[in-house]
């Protein structure tokens, strides 16, 4: 007989959560573990809304299970450790991304790439070791093995600080992977959306020339002045898009929706690479002979491993890198997604948990 | 008004060509340069015959400019050399591949990769600097700039070694370039062909792990037992595929035909790599999701730059590495393309040129 999330384990806790497909999102009583030898437990202050969230509380992955707490940009105050725990003490500021365990004993989990484990346990509608059901960061506290939290810096505020925790490591694990964080390397950025803009942001802050690459007119004032690329390129513009043949290192195209791949093929030098962290449900069509022709390559990445995610956090902090991001209270969630699928937002919403998650 | 092609350079020279999309040869005669300073001319012994030949001969990709002298992976001897040139003697056993001329100033010509020049001259179907259309090695001789010969080792047989020039290059330059040339390494093949076999073979000679994947059950044989490599996956057979999802670190995927990538991805350990060096010409379906979860790539590779051909000629005169070729006469070239268009040889067909040329 399996027990209600109420009783599953023996700390309360409170969330909001979806009950089914239709991805409406309310108040949920459920429970937390006890801190383990390897636990820290935090109160959690913010969580980041990310598009994956949307994915998920509406199942169009195909795997959702309900109900769901979502929530995978976590950030708190530890409050309690476990005896074992090295790296947090009480009071630390503390974040949790997309995962919470893995394998640790496949190559990838040896290598510190823990996301890409074949056990890797997601931070909801997952299970744990123990067989008991995940719940994510839209709840008021997390208690998480230390192998899946991050420290982060005391400069970083909290709030803006959270989607560095999917969107971050999500932009940033490519750029350094693929080796399109070199000063002077000239880097295409598709979409101006959560992942984008961050994505602006470390290139600008690894020393590279950016280049949006966007359907919408409208955000061009906002992406060279506020976010500091240096051009911007109407991706329906063919003249636009035709004088930029050939003149990018490299590109992140964060766009999940299905479109087009040629005309930014065609937008990379010979070797360049077009990196896919947007995953489009279908197939994209991909023409082979350009890229024989460059020997340019096409490539996904997926967040990152634990450690890549702490340096991640560490290099935001040393030069100041969060979200642009709208706080919003609890009750705001379900508005925030519907207005999330539109795209109607800069560029990340985070949910004010400690002061408007209230326990009925 | 427009010389014909007899009267268009100095010296006479006789070659097969294709007058149309049929793509049917016969005999034609034309006519090469003087040879110039940067020159080295060359009597051609063996042509090797490659599937973009077949590609061009019936203007598959748009491209094709007729009368047509398909033929790249020349191998000769040397008879004349410019007073410029010091590298190359007459005599010397030499071999032009897929190339001929680049413009020698832009970032890849820099680095050695002129074959991702953006104005590469190939060896035939293309306009030359001084604007005449270059016929390939389906012919008595051929003038070259002395930067577009590689000189053949002694050791390796001027039949066998012809195609190292574009299937030895095609597959080689991806292996070094994506990593692929490490002891323990587990490479697939897919497709056993031209490129396919040196892709064996070259895996081999590097100590990797080399799995075939085919759709022919037939070609299990000499891919295990002849060339060496250590396992065979038929393609359409699902349970094969199954069994052997996760376990290789690359491919070097040959096939031109449109194929599935899905089952391929799905075969790459994380971080794998699916490198396409056949050119099918329709748009491929791309599943992103797998891409993402794997941190997986797919690339593209064509050919190779002439240092680096060079340097893959040597190695594989160090390493004996020959392609496994059918060597044909001049007249039997139609019947050759209908057997190459079936995937009917084993694994090359090469013209013996010198022997069998006539006009």
């Amino acid at each position: 007989m399996s027990k209600s999330p109420e009783d599953e384990h023996p700390r309360k806790a409170f969330g909001w959560a979806a009950r089914d497909p239709s991805g409406v999102l309310s108040p949920f009583r459920f429970s937390r573990r006890a801190t383990g030898d390897d636990d820290v437990t935090f109160k959690v202050l913010y969580c980041g809304i990310c598009h994956s969230d949307l994915h998920f509380i509406k199942n169009e992955w195909g795997f959702s299970t309900y109900p769901m707490v979502p929530g995978h940009e976590i950030v708190g105050i530890a409050t309690e450790v476990g005896s074992k725990v090295k790296r947090f003490k009480v009071g630390d500021k503390v974040g949790v991304g997309c995962n919470i365990g893995a394998c640790h004993s496949c190559d990838n989990c040896t290598k510190d790439l823990e996301s890409y484990c074949p056990k890797v346990i997601l931070t909801y509608s997952s299970t744990y070791y123990d067989g008991t059901t995940n719940y994510g960061g839209y709840s008021d506290i997390m208690v998480v093995n230390e192998r899946y939290a991050v420290l982060f810096p005391d400069n970083l505020p909290l709030d803006a600080g959270a989607p560095l925790l999917c969107a971050g490591i999500t932009v940033y694990s490519p750029l350094k992977y693929y080796g399109l964080s070199e000063p002077g390397m000239h880097l295409g950025v598709v979409g101006l959306g959560g992942l984008g803009h961050m994505a602006v942001k470390f290139a600008k802050a690894f020393g590279l020339k950016v280049t949006v690459i966007s359907t919408s007119p409208s955000k061009e004032k906002e992406a060279i002045e506020r976010l500091g690329a240096d051009s911007f390129l109407v991706s329906r513009d063919q003249v636009q898009m035709q004088e930029a043949m050939g003149t990018l290192d490299g590109i992140i195209d964060t766009v999940s929706a299905h479109h087009p791949l040629l005309p930014l093929i065609s937008l990379l030098k010979s070797h360049g690479k077009l990196v896919m962290v947007g995953a489009p449900e279908k197939p994209l069509e991909v023409p082979v002979f350009p890229l024989l022709v460059g020997r340019k390559l096409i490539a996904g990445s997926a967040t990152g491993g634990m450690k890549e995610t702490q340096e991640m956090v560490d290099f935001a902090g040393k030069h100041n890198i969060t979200a642009d991001i709208e706080v919003i209270p609890m009750d705001y969630v379900n508005t925030a997604f519907e207005r999330l699928l539109k795209a109607d937002v800069k560029y990340r919403f985070v949910i004010d948990i400690a002061n408007t998650l209230n326990a009925a | 008004m427009a010389k014909s092609a007899e009267e268009e350079h100095p010296q006479k020279a006789v070659g097969w060509a294709a007058r149309d999309p049929s793509g049917v040869l016969s005999p034609f005669k034309f006519s090469r340069r003087d040879n110039g300073d940067n020159d080295v001319t060359i009597k051609i012994l063996y042509c090797g015959i490659g599937h973009t030949d077949l590609h061009n001969l019936k203007n598959e990709w748009g491209t094709s400019l007729y009368p047509m002298v398909p033929g790249y992976e020349i191998a000769g001897v040397v008879t004349e050399v410019g007073r410029n040139v010091t590298k190359f003697r007459v005599g010397d056993k030499v071999g032009v591949g897929c190339m001929i001329g680049s413009c020698r100033s832009c970032d890849n010509c820099a680095q050695d990769l002129e074959n991702y020049c953006h104005k590469g001259i190939l060896t035939y179907n293309s306009a030359y600097y001084d604007g005449s259309i270059t016929f390939g090695g389906f012919s008595d001789k051929v003038v070259v700039d002395h930067n577009y010969v590689l000189r053949f080792p002694d050791n390796l047989p001027l039949d066998a070694a012809a195609p190292l020039l574009c299937a030895g290059i095609t597959v080689y330059s991806p292996m070094k370039y994506f990593g692929f040339n490490e002891p323990g390494k587990h490479l697939g093949v897919v497709g056993l062909g031209g490129l396919g076999h040196m892709a064996v073979k070259f895996g081999k000679a590097f100590g990797l792990k080399v799995t075939v994947i085919s759709t022919s059950a037939s070609k299990e044989k000499d891919a295990l037992e002849r060339l060496g490599a250590d396992s065979f996956l038929i393609s359409h057979d699902p349970d094969q595929m199954q069994a052997a999802m996760g376990t290789l670190d690359g491919i070097i995927d040959t096939v031109s035909a449109v194929h599935p990538l899905q089952p391929l991805i799905n075969l790459l350990k994380t971080n794998g790599k699916l490198i396409m060096v056949g050119a099918p010409d329709k748009p491929l379906e791309l599943p992103i999701f797998p891409l993402l979860m794997g941190r997986k790539l797919v690339a593209g590779s064509g050919i190779g730059g002439l240092k680096e051909t060079q340097e893959m000629v040597d190695f594989a005169g160090k390493q004996n590495i020959t392609a496994d070729i059918e060597v044909i006469p001049m007249d039997y070239v139609n019947t050759a393309m209908e057997r190459l268009a079936k995937g009917d040889v084993k694994y090359r067909f090469v013209i013996d040129v010198a022997n069998t040329l006539t006009c």
